[in-house]
Formats: C-alpha cells, structure tokens, sequence
C-alpha cells in the first residue's frame, strides 16, 4: 500500500511538473509580456526596463530553472499587473468559484445519479427515454448557449433573476444551474449504462434466484457494482472544481478563478496564469489519486496486497 | 408416478418480442427426484427453468403453470417468489465466477440466504455458512468466508454456489450446466458432490446440461428438448438403453463409441432452426432421416410407448418394433 501510494505520489508530481512545463513554454512562445503591458507608445527604455525587471531578457532555459527553482521553494511569482503575489490574487477568487462549482457537483449528483439509475432500472419505459432525451439535450448544447438561454427567460424576459454579477445568492443561481445540467446530463448516461451493463451480470441473476427482494437486489448487489466506473467520472468532475468555471464565469460576470483566468492570458500575465494552472493540474491530480483510493474500496479485484 | 409431484409444469410456454421459444412444457418432479433436461444450445432447457422461477427479464412473455406442491408461483406476488426462490427451489448456474457478486465477500453472500430464509444473522449465520462450506468440501472454510470470487478457483466458486443454494434447505435443487465452464477433472467431483448432497438431503434435482454423460451419471429421470418442446422422456435406465426419438437416437448416435475401431463420429445433419421460423410440422422433420410427409403437416403429440415413457414423434411406436 505505502509502496502504491508513494508511486502514485511520484507521478502525480511529474504530471504537474509536465502542466508547469508546458504552460511556461506556449506562454513565453504566444507572445511577449511587455508589449501587451506596457502602453503601445511606451518609450523603447522603459519597455527594455519591464523586461530587465521581470527577468525576461534572460535567456529561455534560464528563466525556465529560476522559475521552476521559485515554484520548488514555494514562490509562485507575482502578478506583472498589480505586483501582488499571484497565489494571493488566485486565492481570492476561489471562494467564489467554489461558491459555484460545488452546489453545481451537489446538482450533477443528485439529479445524475437518480436519473441514470432510475432510466436504467425503467429500461425503455417512457420515463427512460424522457430522462434519455434530456441528458442527450443537456450535454449537447454548450454551456454558454444555456448561459444565454437561460439570461434571455429568466432574467430578460421574467426579471426573476439578475443576469450577472456576484451581489447575493440570487446572482448564483443561473450560473450553478447551468453548470450542473451538463454534468447532470453526462452523469446520467454513464451511471445508466453503469447500471444496465451489472444489472445483466449473472450475479444479478443469482441474487434474485437466492429469493432476495429486488429492491434490495439494486440496493446490495447492483449499485455498489455501477459505482466502480462511475466514480471515475465523478472524480473527473471533482477535479475541474477549480477551473470548471471559466467558460459560465464569463457568460454570467463572476469574478472566480475562471474570469481571473481569462483576463491574465489576455494579459499575458505569466504567473497569475502560471499559478492557476499550476492549482487546477494538482486538484486534478489529487482528485485522481483519490478516484485510485477508492477503487480499491469499492472493488476487492483491484486491491493491493490481498489475501491471494 | 404415485407420489404428488413436488413441482409440476403444465403448459410452459415462454415467448421473446413475439418469437415463442418454448412451446407448453408440461413435466412434472417428484420429490427426491433427479430429473436430467437435455438438449442443445438454445433448445429452452435454462430459460424453461428460469421461467418457472420467474427469472426472466419483464420482456418475456411467459404462459401456462408452475405449481409447487400445489400452489401456482407462475406470476405470483413477489413475496410468494422471494420465499419459494432459494427457499423452496434453489439454482446454481453454469459460470460461478460470474455468479457471485465480486465486490461481497463469499460469507457475506451466504448469511444472505441463511438471514433471508432461515432468519439467522450475526455469529450464527457465520457458523452456519463455515458448516455449508465444510459440507460442500471447501477446504480451509473459516477463512474462505472472508475470500472474494476472483480469489478462488471456478471449482470451490461452483462449491460456494451450491452451499449457497443450500443455505435455504431447498426441495429442489435447479443446477443449469453446473460443470460445463469446469475442467473435466473438478467437473467429476462437483457431480459426485451433487449426487451425495442429494442422497444425504433427499433434495429433488433438476440437472440441465447439454452433456448426455453427466445425466447418465446423476440423474433419474431424462427429458429431452428439441427447439422448444419436449420430444422425449424417460427414466434413465430404460431411455440410455434405446432412445426412441429420432433426435434422441442421433444425440446417443453422436457419442463416440468406448471400443471398437475408430470411426468418425455421427452428426445430426443440418441445424436447429431460429424460433422464430419453426417448420408448421415436427421441428426436427427437416432433420430427420425418417420424416414423412405427415411430419411437416403438424407438430406430433407426445405418445406413451410404455407407462413411464412418453415420445413426441408420429413414428415412435414403429421404432419400439424396430428396436
């Protein structure tokens, strides 16, 4: 098991190791800092003077290991906009991010979850296909369409919500909605054919054949079987806790690590941009060492050092 | 047959989305029996057994009776099935690996049975469960309760089915192919563990195989099934010693002979046809090297050729001549 959890923690960081690596050469390659900064009629000097100041006249490789050496110590580098400290500017927007994302993953949850195992347990009936239906609407159509169809009814044509902004909870409402109709949508065909794939398993069968109620047949013997693949999926969605956000936080004006995002690769703005995908490539990471853990928990097959 | 059957058939017809792929089975068990379904892939031998036990998908559409000891559990209330299912009538299946329910230890899958139909839980159920286990020959039974499927051999998974089906102190055994995904060798001892568990319990048996080997073996009693009906059925002795229907005459035909010269083994020309494009006659005419033309015209009805043995074939009484 330790020996399990220290590989896994070894390749966890290689992964994030390999996001920073990436994300430092596409930006310092997209263009140039200084220039997008400074003002377009900004003096020739003062211009060589930004650069020399944030280290961007060095040469590439060596502004990659003083980089990488600061990340190492735990600095992640300070905003070339405002001279704060990128972790503090990323910080103070997760709480509102979060203030999104989670009540979305409690939505995908509670709605996905039911719906699939209830299509699946109601195969072909009506309400199957009605929950079909809505899961094939619900993750096709993009998140900034759903956005803007739901600003037009309900907050342009009903008035019953503001259409952005980040003022009450009222604010949140579409935002979340339309967050969690996707992943609802998507959590609901996986957890259907989760269900349908184990419901026709022979254990299924030999359960039922053993006189045990059929509710307590999906109880006992179906879920915690449809719970294995699903759980990936969860951790996935997990996992984009953080930057899960950006294309909604746009759409509705919220000021969370996804607009924060947005506006620093605008910019530029390498370490804000550094800082954000540095934080997103380790929830992603975690959330996936975490789905690993569990699968252990769930299916005795893949556990480690069992009694075979 | 004296005794009141302990499970009787009557006119079993099972149907899927319009296709009817058994056509009324009427066959009755006696208690303590052991009974032998024969026939090939896909004649109906399993879903016949499934049916009565109501084990079907909602899809199929299912006709007649199943009465146990007397009381209809075709169609009954769930409660009624719950109680008969591995209570009265227990079933253990072709493939144990798939069986068992991977994610739950084998105790656990156990005491299930012994809570649900013997009201037992806790340390009692656990020592019921070690004692099955001792009875079915699971070597090492104390510590095999707390093992999972994958960790144990398909053998000592089949061993684990059948002390599950146990558990409830069934009357009537339903083993469906209970050997065909073993080796030959652990195929050998699960029958002679089915056969020992029958004569100790005074359990009836209904053994499903496609294999006329280990039905000779185990069994009584034999019913034969061609395409969804029952063609022929005998006590054993007297069906191994001269089958009288065609089909059953080519299935013992097919076995390769112990001695004598080598010679290529006899097959029963042609192939089981789809049910859902049933000849209007005798399913197996346009097989038979014996069909006439009154064969094709109507399905035959089953004929006694003596008290206890009964043949779906128009010509059946020529063959006790010939034979």
């Amino acid at each position: 098991m330790l020996r399990f959890l220290t590989l896994r923690l070894v390749r966890a960081v290689l992964t994030i190791a390999l996001v920073v690596t990436f994300a430092f050469v596409v930006l310092r390659l997209s263009g140039d800092p200084a220039l997008l900064i400074m003002s377009v009629d900004a003096p020739p000097e003062a211009v060589a003077a930004f650069r020399k100041a944030w280290g961007l006249d060095e040469p590439l490789w060596q502004q990659y290991l003083s980089y990488f050496g600061a990340i190492a110590s735990g600095d992640l580098g300070r905003s070339m906009r405002d001279g704060r400290d990128a972790i503090v500017l990323v910080g103070e927007r997760i709480p509102a991010t979060l203030a999104l994302t989670v009540p979305a993953l409690l939505i995908k949850l509670g709605l996905g979850i039911p719906a699939g195992v209830y299509a699946a347990l109601h195969r072909n009936s009506w309400a199957d296909r009605l929950v079909m239906f809505l899961a094939v609407a619900g993750f096709t159509v993009p998140s900034f369409v759903l956005g803007l169809l739901l600003v037009l009814v309900f907050a342009v044509q009903l008035g019953w919500l503001p259409s952005g902004g980040q003022d009450s909870w009222r604010h949140a409402v579409l935002p979340v909605i339309t967050m969690g109709v996707g992943g609802a949508a998507v959590l609901a065909r996986f957890t259907r054919s989760a269900m349908l794939e184990v419901l026709g398993q022979s254990y299924i069968r030999t359960a039922s054949a053993k006189g045990v109620p059929w509710a307590q047949v999906v109880r006992g013997h179906a879920l915690p079987n449809a719970a294995i693949p699903t759980v990936t999926i969860i951790g996935f969605m997990v996992g984009s806790l953080i930057a899960g956000a950006v294309v909604v936080e746009s759409v509705f004006s919220w000021p969370g690590v996804g607009r924060l995002l947005v506006v620093a690769v605008a910019n530029r703005d390498l370490a804000v941009v550094q800082c954000i995908l540095l934080l997103v490539a380790a929830t992603m990471v975690t959330a996936n060492l975490v789905v690993d853990l569990l699968y252990g928990a769930l299916d005795p097959r893949l556990r480690r050092g069992g009694s075979r | 047959m004296t005794t009141a059957p302990l499970l009787q058939l009557a006119g079993l017809s099972i149907a899927f989305g319009g296709a009817t792929v058994v056509h009324g089975i009427d066959l009755a068990i006696a208690p303590g029996e052991a009974l032998g379904m024969v026939g090939e892939s896909g004649c109906g031998k399993s879903v016949t057994w499934l049916a009565a036990l109501g084990l079907l998908p909602a899809k199929a559409r299912v006709g007649g009776s199943v009465k146990l000891g007397g009381e209809e559990i075709l169609h009954a209330a769930p409660a009624t099935l719950e109680r008969v299912r591995g209570g009265r009538v227990a079933m253990i299946f072709q493939d144990p690996a798939s069986a068992l329910n991977p994610v739950h230890r084998l105790g656990r899958q156990v005491q299930e049975a012994l809570r649900l139909h013997r009201g037992l839980g806790g340390a009692s159920a656990r020592a019921e469960a070690k004692r099955l286990f001792d009875l079915v020959g699971i070597p090492d039974a104390a510590r095999r309760l707390d093992a999972f499927p994958h960790e144990l051999s398909g053998g000592q998974n089949q061993r684990v089915m059948i002390a599950m089906a146990l558990a409830g102190q069934p009357e009537l055994l339903v083993a469906d192919e209970p050997t065909t995904a073993l080796d030959v060798t652990i195929q050998a001892q699960i029958l002679e563990l089915l056969q020992t568990l029958r004569r100790e319990l005074g359990m009836a048996l209904v053994l499903i195989s496609h294999d006329l080997g280990v039905v000779a073996e185990v069994c009584d009693r034999v019913a034969v099934m061609y395409a969804g009906r029952l063609v022929e059925e005998a006590p054993a002795a007297r069906f191994f010693a001269g089958p009288r229907h065609p089909y059953a005459q080519g299935l013992m035909a097919a076995l390769p002979p112990l001695d004598g010269p080598r010679a290529p083994l006899l097959a029963i020309p042609g192939g089981v046809p789809e049910p859902g494009a049933l000849p209007a006659g005798c399913a197996f005419a346009p097989r038979c090297a014996a069909s006439q033309p009154a064969c094709e015209a109507a399905p035959p009805v089953a004929q006694l050729v003596s008290p206890d043995h009964a043949v779906a074939c128009r010509r059946a009484n020529e063959w006790s001549l010939a034979a």
